[in-house]
């Protein structure tokens, strides 16, 4: 999979390691910002207050 | 020659093979994509997101210590025989309006927890504040100083861990609350650990529905155990004195307030 991609990325070889190191950077990126937060509210180390002023 | 060509018969593998492989190897590698997304999960949940909430805070800090006015040195005792610092009575504590969800109602300094633990005390206990912007206040209990119950919330673990040494402390231990009004100094009492539904903690007098309180508490709550979520560990703290920002900080936290106030 990854190295059909690689392989199929633009331009000569200099230019395509550029290419995926900006492509994982971007997932890296996108992971941090939305899916990380999003996969925290299955742990349970953020519950730290009490009864009814609980958040969810 | 003859050997060549029946390896590469051997070799050949038919269509349905072909498929296979492929198959194989593209679920293999999302497998491994998947271990490592969810490493990277761990490391961001228990390292990164204590970078960034603590990068946050003292932000949060500096904007609001820049705000306050009044020295940040102690008041001067007026003579010897006069009473040691600290113990002058300024009446009636001062009580701050509670500010917006969001805003920031002061700072926090806990010297049990590190010369240098001061985390500041933001409005509202949704996961917005308590995730990054650190101890959160109860809009329901009172401000700091007043006849009542001051109670706020915090992070046991991950996002600045501000409540991570809640069980260190140790009866007599100051607690520090400075707000734009002034400093008031809360002196811990106990530790309890009770359920999570157990909202009877934040009443005026906790845990005594119906009484009239006459007393300032100060209440914490935080997760136990930690990396865990079963109970919540409460730390009760009861108010000493106050001394309005025109004293000057209480000389033991002097230097932590000039360095919240980039003069230290």
């Amino acid at each position: 999979m990854y190295g059909w991609i690689f392989r199929h990325l633009p331009g000569p070889l200099w230019l395509r390691i550029i290419t995926s190191v900006a492509l994982v950077a971007g997932a890296l990126f996108l992971m941090v910002e939305f899916l990380f937060p999003w996969m925290s509210q299955f742990t349970q180390f953020t519950d730290s207050t009490i009864g009814a002023a609980s958040n969810p | 020659m003859v050997l060549q060509e029946k390896v590469a018969a051997a070799a050949a593998p038919s269509t349905g093979v072909v498929i296979l492989r492929k198959s194989v190897q593209i679920v293999g590698e999302l497998l491994i994509t998947a271990g490592i997304v969810l490493l990277l999960f761990v490391a961001w949940q228990l390292w990164w997101t204590n970078v960034a909430s603590d990068a946050k805070q003292s932000e949060v800090i500096k904007d609001f210590a820049r705000e306050l006015g009044g020295p940040v040195t102690p008041a001067p005792v007026p003579s010897p025989s006069a009473s040691t610092p600290g113990t002058t009575d300024y009446g009636t504590p001062v009580v701050s309006k509670a500010p917006g969800h969001g805003g920031t109602i002061g700072i926090m300094y806990i010297p049990r927890f590190g010369e240098n633990y001061t985390r500041p005390i933001v409005e509202g206990t949704t996961a917005d504040v308590l995730d990054t912007l650190g101890l959160g206040h109860y809009g329901n209990t009172s401000m700091p100083g007043a006849v009542g119950n001051f109670a706020v919330a915090g992070h046991r673990q991950t996002h600045g861990a501000v409540l991570d040494n809640i069980h260190t402390l140790v009866p007599g231990d100051k607690i520090y609350v400075q707000t734009r009004d002034g400093y008031y100094v809360y002196v811990f009492r106990n530790n309890r650990i009770v359920m999570p539904s157990d909202a009877d903690v934040l009443l005026p007098v906790p845990s005594q529905p119906g009484v009239r309180p006459t007393e300032s508490f100060l209440t914490m709550t935080s997760c136990n155990p930690r990396f865990g979520s079963q109970e919540r560990i409460i730390a009760y703290s009861l108010l000493d004195r106050w001394q309005p920002t025109s004293a000057g900080p209480p000389a033991e936290i002097a230097a932590q307030v000039a360095r919240a106030r980039g003069e230290g």
